[in-house]
Order: C-alpha cells, then sequence, then structure tokens
C-alpha cells in the first residue's frame, strides 16, 4: 500500500513554510511575554512542544488516505454534532462562554474539530453532486442544513467568531462549488435580513464590540481599549520596528492579550512593515499553494477537501489580521500558526495536513 | 476512484481557482496597504500615543524653605518622610493586602480602607498614599515583606520638621494639604492634589517664597503604573530661606517661664520693632500638621478652653489694668492736670457719688500719693482722681500715640486692634454719652479698654525708646539659595511722638522703681545683673458683686474662668534700654506674682547671652 512515490511527492517546501511561521511566532511570543515572572513552563517553549505536536498529527494524517475519510464523513459529523450538543448540556463555562468539554482527560473544544469536520463534510456532499451549472436553491438545503445546525449550537455557546468562521468556510466551498445566480440573490437577500434580526439575539458584550469597531475611541478605556492599544503597536513601528524585545506596547504591558489573539500586533510594533509584509507575504504564499494544490488534486473530493482548508486557512488569517490593524471587530480568532493555543494548532494543523495529503497523492491511480 | 476528470483538465474549475486565487491576492493587498498607512503614514502620530502610554510625568515636591533665628539656630526644616503608597492597578486583593500590612505595621485595618476610599478621586496612575512617615525601621520591613504586598511602593517626600518641638508654633504656623477651593484659584494654579501649603502665620504669608520650585521627572511606567526606569529628571528647588528676627534662646527661655499657663509673651527690640520672642500658649505641635493631623488631634485642639490654635499675642484682647496706667500718668502731665508734685490722697477709695464708690487695690489706702509712687505702689485712687481731671478723649490720644487701640502692623496672623475708648466712640457705639464712672475705670485700664499683648510691648518700647512706636517685624531677611538676601528687614516707624523729657524721665523712672525700689510692685522679681523698669497690672475677668463675696473668697478657690488676668510690661536695661517685654498671663492672679517672675526668667536669660557676647566682641577688638 505504501508507495513511494507519496514521499517523493510529499510537499516538503510547504511545511518547511508552515514551520517557519511556526518558528517566527514562537520568537514573537518569548518576545511578549518576556517581563511574565517566569514560569514552570514558558509560553514559547510550551508552544514550541504544541508545533510539535502538530507535525505529529501532520504525519498521522498523511499516512491514511484522505479518500477513506469520504466513508468517515457521516459518522464524524454525527459524532462531533453530538459533542456539540453536550458542550451545550453540561460543558465548562469559561468567562461566560461554554466552549470546552472533558474528553479522556482532555479539554476539547468540539467547536474547533467541527470546522474540519464540515470541511470533510461538504467535500463529500460537493464532489457527488459536481453541477457545472452551480446549484440551485433546493440542492443547496442539504449543505446550508449540515452547516447551518453545528453553527446554531455554536452560536450558543456563545461564540459567535467561530459561527462565523464556521458559515465562511463552508460559504467559500459551496460558491466555489457553483451556486446559481438566483440562489446568490436569494441568500444574499436572506443574508442581510438575518444580520438585522440576528442583531437582537446577540448578547451585550458582542453588540459592544460591533459598536466599539465602528468607534473605538468612545470607549477608550474599556471594549475600545483593544483596538486602540493595538493600533498604536503596529503604527509605531513604523518601517523598520522598534527591534526585536523592543516594542513599548507589548514590553510595558499596554497591549492585551498579546500572546495569543494579538501576538501578530507585537511583531508589527518589533519587525516594522518590512517583517509585517514578509509574514503577510508567508501567509499569501500559503493560501495560494493551498490553492494550486487543490487545483492540481486528483479528484473532486481531495479537490473540496483542499479548497475547505484553504478556505479555513484564508478566513483565519483575514479576521484576526483585520481585527488586529483595525479593519474588523474584534472577534477572538486566533492567527493561525502564529497566536499561542495548542487548540488552535492542532486544528491548523490537521488542515494541513489534510492538504499534504491531497497533494501527495494526486498521482495514485 | 473518483469518475469526475482532474480539475486540471476542466476549463469551469480552472477559471474558479483563477479567479479565487486574484481574490486572496486582492484581499492580502488590502491588509498590506492597511499597514502601509498605518505603520508609514502614521508612524509619528502612532509613536507619541505610544510615548503617552509608556511616559509620565512625576513632580517632585520642592523643600520648603528652612527658617532660622537671628542668629542662624535651624528652627524650622525638612527632613526625608517615608510614604507606604498604593499602586491601586496592581491590587488585586485589597482585603488581603491590608490585613498584610496593618499586621506588619501594627495598625488599624479600617484606617487603611478609609485612607483607600478618601484617595479614590486621585487619577488612577497616581500612588495613592496609605500610612505616611513610617519611619526608617517600618519602611525597611514593608520592604523586605514586598512579596505579600503587592502593589504597594514607598515614596519619599521632605517632611517639615521642628528641631524645637513646639517651640514658637504660633509664630510659625503649620501646613495643610491644599484644598479643593484653593486648587481653583489663581495664586495655587502651580499646586496639585495633596501637595502641602501654609495654613497660618509665616507659613502662610510667605507660601510663595519658602515653597521653592517642584521638579519633574520623566519616567517609564509598565501598564499598571509602576515606574521601571527614569528617562530624564529636573531636580526641584528648595524654597527660600526665611532668617527671624526671633532670638531663640530667649524664645525658649519665655516658653519655659510660661510653663502650663495660658497667656502670650511679646519681646522686642526697642529700638527697631523687631521681635526677638513671641509666645502664645498653650500650643500645639505643627509636626502633627505636617504628617497629617488626625480628626481626634484636632478635635482635642478646638474643644480645647485654653485655646490652643489661637496666637493669643495677636489676637488675645485683654484689659491692660495698671499697665494703662503710664499713658494716663503721660496724658495728664501733658495736659497739666498733675505736675510731679501734685498729691493726691488715698483713703483706699474714691466716692464719686453717693452710690458710685471705686476702690484701691490697697484697701487701707496708700496716703499721701504723688506721681512716683502711684505708679511705683500702683495706686488706683491717684489715677482715678488723675483720669477724672483729664479725661477720656486725652488719656485716649495718648493711649494711642503710645500703639494702643489700633493693629501694630505685624506682618501676618491677623492680630486684633483691641479698644482705646472715647465720647465720641461710645455714641458711636451705644448712642449713649460718657460717663464719670467710665473715665474713673478706664485710668486703671478696665471697662472698655482692650490690648493685645503685642500691643502692651509696642508701648513698653515706646516708653523707653523716647516715643517711638515701631512696627514689630519678624522676619529679619529672606536668603535664596546662593545665600544672596532677597528681602531685608527695613525697621518702620508707625508714630513718632516728642514727649516732653522731663515727663518721659519722671514715668521711667517711676517703673524702674517698680522693680528696683523696696516697696515696688514687683520688687520681688528685681535681678542683680541687669537693672529692668516695668509695670505689673492685674486685670479683672469679671466684676465683683460685693465686698463680702471678695472678703470670703480666697485666691485659690475663684473658678479658674474668673480668676483675674496678670499682666506685666517692662524693658530692660532700665538705662539705655534694649529690649521690651510684655507678659499675660490668663487668670493667673496679680501680676506681680505671677507675671513679673516671667519677664525675669526672660531677662535673666537674655542678658546671661549678652554678656557673653559682649566678651567675645571686647576680646575680638583687644586682638584687633
Amino acid at each position: 500500500m505504501f508507495d513511494r512515490r507519496l514521499i517523493t511527492n510529499f510537499n516538503w517546501a510547504y511545511l518547511l513554510l508552515v514551520l517557519m511561521i511556526c518558528l517566527i511566532g514562537i520568537a514573537n511570543m518569548y518576545s511578549a511575554t518576556s517581563s511574565w515572572t517566569a514560569a514552570v513552563l514558558p509560553v514559547h517553549l510550551k508552544q514550541f512542544y504544541w508545533v510539535g505536536i502538530g507535525l505529529a498529527i501532520v504525519a498521522i494524517v498523511c499516512l491514511f488516505d484522505y479518500r477513506h475519510l469520504e466513508y468517515f464523513s457521516v459518522p464524524l459529523y454525527g459524532c462531533n454534532l453530538l459533542l456539540l450538543g453536550m458542550v451545550l448540556a453540561f460543558g465548562k463555562t469559561i468567562m461566560g462562554a461554554t466552549r470546552w468539554i472533558g474528553l479522556a482527560g482532555l479539554n476539547v473544544q468540539p467547536s474547533e474539530i467541527m470546522k474540519i469536520v464540515i470541511i470533510i463534510a461538504l467535500a463529500r456532499y460537493f464532489s457527488e453532486k459536481a453541477n457545472l451549472r452551480g446549484f440551485s436553491l433546493g440542492e443547496l438545503v442539504l449543505p446550508g442544513l449540515i452547516l447551518g445546525v453545528p453553527a446554531l449550537l455554536i452560536m450558543k455557546q456563545p461564540d459567535l467568531g467561530t459561527a462565523l468562521l464556521v458559515l465562511c468556510i463552508g460559504g467559500t466551498m459551496a460558491l466555489f462549488a457553483g451556486v446559481r445566480r438566483s440562489a446568490i440573490i436569494f441568500l444574499g437577500m436572506s443574508g442581510v435580513a438575518a444580520v438585522c434580526g440576528g442583531w437582537f439575539l446577540l448578547h451585550d458584550y458582542q453588540k459592544k464590540r460591533i459598536l466599539t469597531f465602528l468607534n473605538p475611541e468612545q470607549d477608550p478605556l474599556g471594549a475600545g481599549y483593544h483596538i486602540i492599544q493595538s493600533k498604536i503597536a503596529v503604527g509605531s513601528g513604523g518601517f523598520n520596528g522598534l527591534g526585536f524585545m523592543k516594542g513599548t506596547q507589548s514590553q510595558l504591558s499596554f497591549l492585551p492579550e498579546r500572546h495569543t489573539d494579538f501576538a501578530f500586533s507585537v511583531f508589527a510594533e518589533e519587525w516594522g512593515l518590512t517583517g509585517c509584509l514578509l509574514l503577510l507575504a508567508f501567509y499569501c504564499l500559503i493560501v495560494l499553494w493551498g490553492l494550486h494544490i487543490a487545483l492540481r488534486s486528483n479528484d473532486r473530493f481531495g479537490m473540496y477537501l483542499a479548497i475547505g482548508v484553504c478556505a479555513m486557512l484564508f478566513w483565519h488569517i483575514v479576521v484576526n489580521l483585520g481585527m488586529v490593524i483595525g479593519l474588523l471587530p474584534v472577534v477572538g480568532v486566533p492567527l493561525p500558526l502564529f497566536s499561542y493555543g495548542g487548540t488552535s494548532m492542532v486544528t491548523t494543523m490537521t488542515g494541513i495536513g489534510l492538504l499534504l495529503n491531497v497533494g501527495m497523492r494526486r498521482f495514485m491511480f | 476512484m473518483s469518475l469526475n476528470p482532474s480539475p486540471e483538465e476542466t476549463p469551469g474549475l480552472r477559471r474558479r481557482f483563477i479567479i479565487s486565487s486574484i481574490i486572496v491576492a486582492g484581499v492580502f493587498c488590502i491588509l498590506a496597504l492597511r499597514l502601509w498607512y498605518l505603520q508609514i503614514l502614521g508612524t509619528d502620530y502612532y509613536r507619541d500615543l505610544s510615548e503617552r502610554n509608556r511616559i509620565r510625568y512625576v513632580a517632585i515636591q520642592a523643600p520648603r524653605g528652612a527658617v532660622f533665628d537671628r542668629h542662624g539656630v535651624l528652627l524650622v526644616d525638612n527632613r526625608p518622610a517615608f510614604t507606604v503608597s498604593a499602586l491601586r492597578q496592581e491590587v488585586d486583593d485589597r482585603k488581603q493586602l491590608f490585613a498584610n500590612l496593618a499586621k506588619l505595621l501594627d495598625i488599624d485595618e479600617a484606617m487603611l480602607e478609609e485612607r483607600w476610599q478618601k484617595g479614590q478621586s486621585l487619577p488612577r496612575y497616581r500612588p495613592l498614599p496609605l500610612v505616611e512617615d513610617v519611619g526608617r525601621q517600618a519602611m525597611e520591613m514593608v520592604q523586605e515583606n514586598s512579596i505579600d504586598l503587592p502593589g504597594l511602593l514607598i515614596e519619599v517626600k521632605p517632611l517639615r520638621s521642628y528641631p524645637f518641638g513646639d517651640m514658637a508654633a504660633h509664630l510659625f504656623g503649620y501646613l495643610g494639604e491644599v484644598t479643593e477651593d484653593e486648587l481653583r484659584q489663581s495664586e495655587f494654579s502651580d499646586y496639585r492634589s495633596g501637595e502641602m501649603v501654609g495654613k497660618t502665620a509665616l507659613e502662610k504669608a510667605y507660601e510663595s517664597r519658602l515653597q521653592g520650585d517642584a521638579g519633574q521627572k520623566r519616567i517609564e511606567v509598565n501598564v499598571r503604573g509602576r515606574e521601571l526606569r527614569q528617562v530624564t529628571i529636573r531636580s526641584p528647588l528648595p524654597g527660600q530661606q526665611v532668617y527671624l528676627t526671633i532670638d531663640s534662646d530667649l524664645q525658649q527661655a519665655a516658653e519655659n517661664a510660661l510653663a502650663d499657663n495660658a497667656g502670650a509673651i511679646v519681646a522686642l527690640d526697642v529700638n527697631s520693632g523687631e521681635v526677638l520672642a513671641l509666645v502664645s500658649r498653650p500650643t500645639f505641635d505643627p509636626a502633627w500638621f505636617a504628617r497629617g493631623i488626625t480628626s481626634e488631634e484636632w478635635r482635642d485642639l478646638s474643644n480645647n478652653p485654653q485655646h490652643p490654635m489661637t496666637n493669643k499675642a495677636l489676637r488675645g484682647q485683654y484689659p491692660p489694668g495698671s499697665t494703662f496706667k503710664m499713658a494716663v500718668a503721660l496724658a495728664a502731665l501733658e495736659a497739666g492736670t498733675v505736675t510731679p508734685a501734685t498729691k493726691v490722697y488715698c483713703s483706699g477709695s474714691l466716692k464719686l457719688s453717693r452710690s458710685y464708690e471705686f476702690r484701691c487695690w490697697k484697701k487701707g489706702g496708700h496716703g499721701s500719693v504723688d506721681l512716683h509712687k502711684a505708679i511705683k505702689e500702683s495706686c488706683d485712687v491717684w489715677f482715678y482722681q488723675v483720669g477724672l481731671e483729664t479725661g477720656i478723649d486725652r488719656i485716649s490720644s495718648a493711649a494711642k500715640r503710645l500703639g494702643l487701640g489700633a493693629q501694630t502692623g505685624f506682618p501676618f496672623g491677623s492680630e486684633r486692634s483691641g479698644l482705646i475708648p472715647t465720647r465720641e466712640w461710645k455714641k458711636k457705639r451705644f448712642g449713649t454719652s460718657w460717663y464719670d464712672g467710665e473715665t474713673v475705670i478706664s485710668s486703671i485700664g478696665q471697662g472698655f479698654v482692650l490690648t493685645t499683648p503685642m500691643q502692651l510691648a509696642t508701648m513698653a518700647a515706646a516708653l523707653a525708646n523716647g516715643g517711638t512706636v515701631w512696627r514689630p517685624q519678624v522676619v529679619q531677611k529672606i536668603v535664596d539659595l546662593e545665600g544672596n538676601a532677597e528681602w531685608v528687614l527695613d525697621p518702620e516707624k508707625l508714630n513718632e511722638t516728642a514727649w516732653s523729657s522731663e515727663h518721659l524721665t519722671l514715668v521711667r523712672k517711676a517703673m524702674e522703681a517698680v522693680v528696683n525700689d523696696v516697696g515696688g510692685t514687683a520688687w520681688r522679681s528685681r535681678l542683680d545683673k541687669v537693672r529692668f523698669a516695668g509695670k505689673t497690672g492685674t486685670a479683672q475677668v469679671v466684676r465683683r458683686k460685693s465686698d463680702e463675696e471678695e472678703e470670703e473668697s480666697e485666691e485659690g478657690e475663684v473658678p479658674y474662668q474668673f480668676r483675674d488676668h496678670a499682666l506685666f510690661v517692662s524693658y530692660a536695661p532700665a538705662e539705655n534700654p534694649q529690649i521690651a517685654v510684655a507678659v499675660v498671663v490668663e487668670h493667673g492672679g496679680h501680676g506681680s506674682s505671677a507675671a513679673a517672675p516671667v519677664a525675669k526668667a526672660m531677662y535673666d536669660a537674655y542678658f546671661a547671652d549678652e554678656a557673653k557676647a559682649e566678651e567675645v566682641t571686647k576680646l575680638i577688638s583687644t586682638e584687633d
């Protein structure tokens, strides 16, 4: 079963690119948390271990032919939906949101796993129902449900950011698969209606975040604090940056959540536009190269799988960077590979594993 | 497996890939543009904001100017005081922190909470003072236990210190935190809340000179406001130094002489009006105010019936009693109603009419009395008779020319003006005409007549120097940091009366006799090394109702607040006078027994030094 071609076709360069982003992230984390009193295990070292775990996941994912996933997609989806339900029933509540569930001694965040599972489920649906004229509204009911039910459950947690990301990923896949013009118009209009209606369902802190995004100076010490401090950090970086470990915004702790969601602000302050453009180029390359892998894939399922992973990476990157530089409201979305966090690392590496899996098996017939 | 052809070979899909790639690249371009906008166009703007985040300007309090006496003895100084303050943004568990701190310093937890609440009006980043002036040992204890006291820091501030304790406290006045009301006024525009300003007396009057220039340091702080490093510093400039005309030895002797009695003492240089000593007792400890007085301490001070917060030398108004008699004598001599030889027979009382009888203090009477004896033995009847003949308006005129009945012009302390009555005054005040009986009691310094100890001292000085009323002044010079005199005392004449030298000599000889001749009322207070001249006074506080009552009441049995005030005005040496001293002992009894000994003790101290000083000058001159 194991083919020598698998090794030769493995995209080492892509993995190297991913690793480089991870290493830049770890260095950045080292700087961001240097003012902290020494913990038993410093954050940057923990992230280092997470990268190792991520690589192991890539290896494991690549071992099995991705095409097997087509058969497992239904039970995978079902199980994960069940987990999401369990989260709402007896999950752990941290800071007003219920996102975690204890599973075999680990804290698991089913909404994160759901991103991958949705990609697999939709890839199967769209590859089976391939339709070059585009999907009609009726044909979109099932994928709509596949996407909508978990999105609603996630929104109930409440985790608006993840819910929106799941919708974005699914929507991107659907658009790529082709949607008829009439369906687009209908969905677009109902989307607008949903946004207007949804405003009343939002939590106060969520409404506040959106209002604060529109006018951060309105509440500079409260809800607007994150955006203002982040913009100050990014802006004061200038062309060349203030230098590694020399960013005052991060070193003096004015920047909140600087090793997680706002890690890029730290990087921007210390490395300036030069560093930012380099990192931006890396991320752009990751997505475009992913699209290229999708294009060259051997079958529709693999293609949609790769498209889904690209969409996941793309939306995470765009939403996080948009937030950090004040283009989008503050949504708790980490920057893939760069922000600290095991969950994010595992999800992202699983996706990248799938992408590489698709890429290395395009000659397997 | 899949029956579909490869996406690469499907033209429709290929187009979608191209469009997707363009969209992805486009979005990344938007992100890059935004970064360019923030980081290139916005660099200066955001660097400025970042600077403002981390750089704080902290005022460094300037040490207030020191105060010295006329010989350069340090009277008021500053010392470093350690304050335990809290950085509110670093305090997570206030209860625990206060419990730890209270236990460590053995103080009340509730007090800490009170200070915390009181400090909430301070800007959030400013350290909130919790315990002021903790002392070096406590400061070290706090530093050693800093792990259990997260969010605390030690601040060092200059604190007013008083090497002589409460000596001359009324002269210095006290400090207090600048109030919200004051901060709104333009003269306090340089002040920040929490700073100390002079609230009374010297500290208040010379605030602008004593204050100094606050320094400033630029510090880098973290998000919780803790100082990480100093960027730049401009050192504070201490305030100017004030040299007083006070002689600290004399001042100390005066304070000791008055001891636990309530009252006031003023000692003046008779030839310039310089204040050599100024005492008001009971007094307060200005150090309490410098560190921040507690409400309990303040309550005790303000409820004390002897009014320790009032400067009695300037604001106490007392009937002068017999110390007023020199004014009456001079007025009578001037008017020609008496000559040095005029004799009045004192039978022990003067009957003005059938119902009004005014008694002399000496029950048996003084017999035949002339001016010299009248002053020496303080015969009341002589003054009743002479006063009546002279008339109140002429007496008032003489008294006013001796410095009574008007403010002396002492530079601070809002002195009272006392009262010297005239016919016109009474008409205006009460709408009634003047009665002879009122002239009679005015002649012995009772009735409407009121004087302040400061006025009595200027009067004694005027008698001593031949009739010049000098404005009493207490600041000798003000010196800047380089030692240049910014201001120097310039003696100021308020009134110069050309009394006939014959009249003046007569009165002064009589005053000399009061102390130095047998039978003089202050004979017991005479001093061997220096002859001084003086006049005792005993001022009634309440008029006694009948003879019987007085017969029965022994001095000790009269309730304190009804006892007479004891007074003594004097100058020394009798020939060639240099210093005048006025003493008022509230409810002290007789001037001869309570007030004159105080003056004696002061002259004793003053001329002991003077003798030494003379010896030194002699030695120096012989060496030359």
